[in-house]
Order: structure tokens, then C-alpha cells, then sequence
């Protein structure tokens, strides 16, 4: 074993225990940045560090995973994505036409203020935007037990009439913290949707993300992701935002039962390729008995056919 | 005889119990940045945590036979490895400390064997096994190791994996003799990661590690090996059984919560299943 005063006791400098802390907080599993951050500070004893890490981490991690945060009046909830962000603290929720302010390491919104007019959309692009919400959201509505969705438009904004391209993000997050029960997990996808004008069509693509953490006396992690693509007509608000909820339903279907396809296959045929249930003799080892294989070894070595 | 699996404790000294608190929450496949990271900001740990943490295995090729060895703390002496093949260290070492002749005799022995017994359950991968005294020169240690590359361009027979790995360390005391018996500890981890990737589902990579501990008064007339190699058997099949059905089954039992299948309403598993 390797001795105490093996290890050499140089002081790591402060850009390498900030840049040792961010690395940590953002590997942290879905919703575990808290838990992540607490134990971290136990092993860093350096709060300037911590804190240095904690304010570039947390604004990356929230919006990667893309956290849903509750406005403070309870009136809706604002995702924290690059999609939404309007300033590093401020994030719009575009269906309340609100901009909510964001203290990332304590992963709270504080405030609300009204969005100003040219954070939000023209009204051309706001009927697709509005329209896609509502369809979007009956789905998310039936399919996840904890949805939570918004659309965003991330080009063409001020577009006011037809004529010009525009492109707009579904994001739908489900969110399951069970650390009573030492498991977390979550569900992210993030659908790009372009209205092009000239060819009348609009291309989807689509990201789909999936983590699962159980640490019941182990670490055991599930990390899924799945990209792909489709298109549709360009058509009317309420007639193209019926196609593509139809089209993010089907995709999602697809995916989610092509998850439960890589489970099942696990235990007889990916799992397998690890290690086997039983030897390929299909019975136990025989322990008691090993002299038969130094009797076969003898002999192979007697004949003189050793690999 | 009496089989007692117990989790292995934690000890209590607040830096010591963060890194672990922060072992379990890292994505198993970073293992050894994020060790090697605690290791640098707790250098006071570092015996603590190298006992607890279980790091990638390692492989050398032992020059002599051309055959693979596994590298591990058990083996080294300064910057060398002992090779279970040859027994000569690697870069060579001069004094580099031995197994008595008898344990040396015994543990040619176990590689032997425990080669059939890698290529049985594993149908490929590494395995080594070391033995040394304990400095009480009561008992002794031994070592088992299995390291196996079981995607589709390595040892992946069935060729499902793009990237799976599936590391074995198994730690096992052996107290003196008493009254025709002997105390039998063992430690084992597993740890894993399986990856599977084509255009219909994406990536899909499962990863993670455990650690159990078995003990047993096993009469030596039976022989050390045989029951050694039954115990690290049976912890190592419950071992691969947990990870299947309970940690396995405890992420999908999540994604199915995120977002439940229409056509199946419930995916909970049955209560009595728990590690």
C-alpha cells in the first residue's frame, strides 16, 4: 500500500482547486448539485474557492439540465435553458410573458417582471409560438406524470408577416427526485423546429436525454441520448402545431419503447457479453474437484498440444 | 456454515465521509479523475480512501510468457508489478518482495484454476490472482482479479457491446486455522459500464460499482482454494444479480416514472427485491 509520506504535500493552487470544484459540481447527477455542493465544501475547506467554482458552475449545470424553477407568486414555472436566457440571471417564460430572475447556487426564482416588448415575439410568430405551446402542452400533459414545457423563438422573431424563415425550440423536462429512496432521474428534450418559408416545409430535429442515478449502497448511472429528424408541411398555426405535437408524441413513443427494448435485452443478451449467469458448462464451478484440470493440463502437456 | 454480506462501512471522519458521499454521486466512469482529484485536495486520506475506492484496473504484459497480468496495489513494490506468470517484477526489481514458496505454490494454483474459471463465466478477459502473508504471519491475503473488455471488438462474443467493461476485485482474508477451521473475509467490487449505440435508440450506457463484503468458517481440510473460489463464485453471481434486477432495474423503473408507457401502467418492482 502506497505510504502516507509517499504522497508529496504540495499545496494545490487556487485555480486548481476551483477548476477540481467546478468539475465536480458539474458532473453531478440530476438534482444532485445540492448534496454534491454541501460534501464538496467538506473536502475543499477553501470557501473562496467554492464559491468561485459554485457561481461559473451552477449557471452551466442549471442550464444544461435545464431546471424548471417556480415563479415566486406561484403562477407558472420558467425553464432555465440557453433558449430562455436573457441575461445570465434572467429567463423568459413565454407564456406568461414573464421574465423570471434566477439565483443559480440557490436554484430559486425571486423575482418576476413583465417582459419587455422586444424580449418577445411579433404577433405573426407568436400565433405558430402560441399555438405550438397549447398542443405541445396537452401532450406533456398526458404523457408525463411531472411535465413541464415551453416554446421559445429562437430566430425571426420580429418577422411580421409571411415571407421569411423562423425557427422555434420545444423544451419538455420531467424532473423525479427520490432521495429518500436514493434515486434520481431525469428526462430532457429539446425539439428545433424551422418554419421555412420558401420550401413551404418545416424541419424538426430532436434531442432526446435520459439519466437515471440508484445509490442504494452502490453507484449505478443510466445515461441515454437519442437525436433525430423529421418534417412536416408549413401550414396554418393550429394545423402545423397539431403535426409536429403528433410528431414529437411519435418520436418520443418510438424512443421511450426503444429504451424499454435495451432493458429487457440486458440480462440474456447485452449483459451476457460481460459475464454469464452460469459457466458456459451451465453449472456451477467444480471447486471441489479442480484435479481434473490439472489431469487435462498434464496430459495436453504430455502430448505436447499446449496452445 | 454462515454467509453474513454486510455493507461496507463508511468511517467517520468528516473529510473521509464527503469523498465518499462524493464517490457515490460521480458518474461511475469517472472513477479515477474524481479519486485522483480527492486524492489531491485530502492527501491526509490517502490510505483511507485508496481502501475504499476501488480504481480501473490496469494490464501489463509480462514479457517472458507474453501473457497479461493485472496490475493492482497487491502486486507493486515501488514502481513495479509483480507478474502472477513468472513472479519477476516488472520493471524488473531488484529485492522485490515475494510470496513464501509455499504461498508461491499455492498461488500458481489459484491462477491456474481461476483462468478456467475467468474463461467459463467470462469467455475471454484477464484475470490474475496474488497471495501474500499477513504480517502477523497468521493468515494471508489473496487477490483475485478479472478484468474483461466485452465489447464487440474485444472479448464481446455476441457482439451487442460498442463499449463494455466489467472489472472484478476480490479481496479475501484467511485467518489461522482453529480447530480445523478457518475464517474466511471477503471484499468484493464490481464495477461496470455497458454501452450500446445504433441509429434507431441512440446511446444508451449503463455504468456503475458495488461492493459487498462475505464471511465464513470453512473447515481447511477442503483446501483454501476450493473454498475461496466457492465464496468469490457465489458474492460474485449475487454481485452480477443485484446489478441486474435491483440496480439495473431501479434506473428503468425511473425512466418508466419520467415518462410512464401507455400500454404499461406499472413498472414497479415487487417490494421484496431490495440490494
Amino acid at each position: 500500500m502506497a505510504d502516507e509520506e509517499d504522497h508529496q504535500e504540495t499545496e494545490l493552487s487556487d485555480n486548481q482547486k476551483i477548476d477540481i470544484a467546478k468539475w465536480f459540481l458539474l458532473n453531478s447527477p440530476p438534482g444532485e448539485i445540492q448534496y454534491v455542493a454541501k460534501d464538496l465544501r467538506s473536502v475543499l475547506r477553501d470557501d473562496n474557492a467554492y464559491q468561485m467554482a459554485a457561481s461559473e458552475a451552477f449557471p452551466f449545470y442549471n442550464k444544461t439540465h435545464i431546471i424548471s424553477l417556480q415563479f415566486p407568486d406561484r403562477s407558472g414555472d420558467v425553464l432555465v435553458s440557453s433558449f430562455s436566457e436573457i441575461s445570465e440571471d434572467e429567463y423568459l417564460d413565454p407564456r406568461t410573458a414573464q421574465v423570471g430572475k434566477i439565483d443559480h447556487v440557490k436554484q430559486i426564482c425571486t423575482d418576476i417582471r413583465p417582459a419587455k416588448d422586444e424580449e418577445l415575439p411579433t404577433p405573426y410568430i407568436e400565433e405558430y409560438r402560441c399555438a405550438l405551446d397549447a398542443e405541445v402542452c396537452k401532450y406533456v400533459a398526458e404523457a408525463y406524470p411531472k411535465g413541464v414545457c415551453s416554446v421559445y423563438c429562437i430566430s425571426g422573431k420580429d418577422v411580421e408577416e409571411p415571407g421569411s424563415d423562423f425557427e422555434l425550440v420545444v423544451l419538455i423536462t420531467a424532473t423525479r427526485l427520490s432521495p429518500q429512496n436514493f434515486c434520481n432521474g431525469s428526462w430532457r428534450s429539446i425539439w428545433n423546429i424551422e418554419f421555412m418559408d420558401e420550401l413551404q416545409t418545416v424541419e424538426v430535429r430532436g434531442k432526446m436525454q435520459v439519466g437515471a442515478h440508484y445509490f442504494e449502497e452502490g453507484n449505478v448511472q443510466l445515461e441515454a441520448q437519442h437525436e433525430c429528424k423529421d418534417s412536416t408541411m408549413f401550414q396554418s398555426p393550429d394545423d402545423s402545431s397539431f403535426s409536429l405535437a403528433n410528431i414529437i408524441r411519435h418520436h418520443e413513443t418510438e424512443y421511450m419503447s426503444s429504451l424499454e427494448t435495451s432493458y429487457s435485452n440486458l440480462p440474456d443478451s447485452t449483459f451476457k457479453d460481460l459475464r454469464r449467469k452460469l459457466p458456459v458448462t451451465r453449472t456451477l464451478f467444480p471447486w471441489h474437484n479442480t484435479m481434473q484440470f490439472s489431469l487435462t493440463r498434464d496430459i495436453t502437456k504430455e502430448l505436447g498440444i499446449e496452445k | 456454515m454462515v454467509f453474513i454480506i454486510s455493507q461496507v462501512k463508511n468511517h467517520n471522519r468528516t473529510g473521509g465521509e464527503a469523498a465518499m458521499g462524493l464517490m457515490r454521486r460521480m458518474p461511475p466512469k469517472h472513477t479515477e479523475t474524481a479519486l485522483t482529484a480527492l486524492l489531491s485536495l485530502l492527501p491526509g486520506h490517502s490510505s483511507d480512501l485508496l481502501s475504499q475506492v476501488d480504481q480501473p484496473l490496469k494490464v501489463l504484459r509480462d514479457g517472458e510468457n507474453e501473457k497479461e497480468f493485472i496490475l493492482c496495489e497487491y502486486n507493486r513494490d515501488a514502481d513495479s508489478y509483480r507478474s502472477p506468470w513468472s513472479n519477476k517484477y516488472h520493471p524488473s526489481l531488484e529485492d522485490g518482495m515475494l510470496p513464501s514458496s509455499e504461498l508461491r505454490k499455492l498461488e500458481i494454483e489459484a491462477n491456474d484454476i481461476f483462468t478456467i474459471y475467468r474463461d467459463q463465466y467470462y469467455e475471454g478477459g484477464i484475470s490474475s490472482v496474488y497471495l501474500w502473508e499477513e504480517d502477523d504471519k497468521q493468515g494471508f491475503v489473496a487477490c483475485f482479479l478479472i478484468k474483461k473488455d466485452g465489447s464487440k471488438d474485444a472479448h464481446g462474443k455476441r457482439g451487442y457491446l460498442n463499449e463494455g467493461g466489467w472489472e472484478a476485485i476480490h479481496v479475501i482474508q484467511v485467518g489461522p486455522e482453529q480447530e480445523g477451521n478457518a475464517n474466511y473475509c471477503l471484499t468484493s467490487t464490481i464495477m461496470l459500464s455497458l454501452t450500446t449505440n445504433s441509429d434507431e435508440s441512440g446511446t444508451f450506457n449503463l455504468s456503475g460499482s458495488i461492493r459487498r463484503q462475505m464471511k465464513a468458517d470453512l473447515p481447511v481440510e477442503d483446501g483454501h482454494l476450493c473454498n475461496m473460489g466457492k465464496m468469490i463464485e457465489e458474492l460474485e453471481g449475487k454481485l452480477r444479480n443485484q446489478l441486474d434486477q435491483v440496480y439495473f432495474g431501479k434506473t428503468k423503473e425511473m425512466v418508466c416514472t419520467l415518462r410512464p408507457s401507455p400500454d404499461l401502467p406499472s413498472m414497479a418492482l415487487p417490494e421484496n427485491i431490495k440490494p
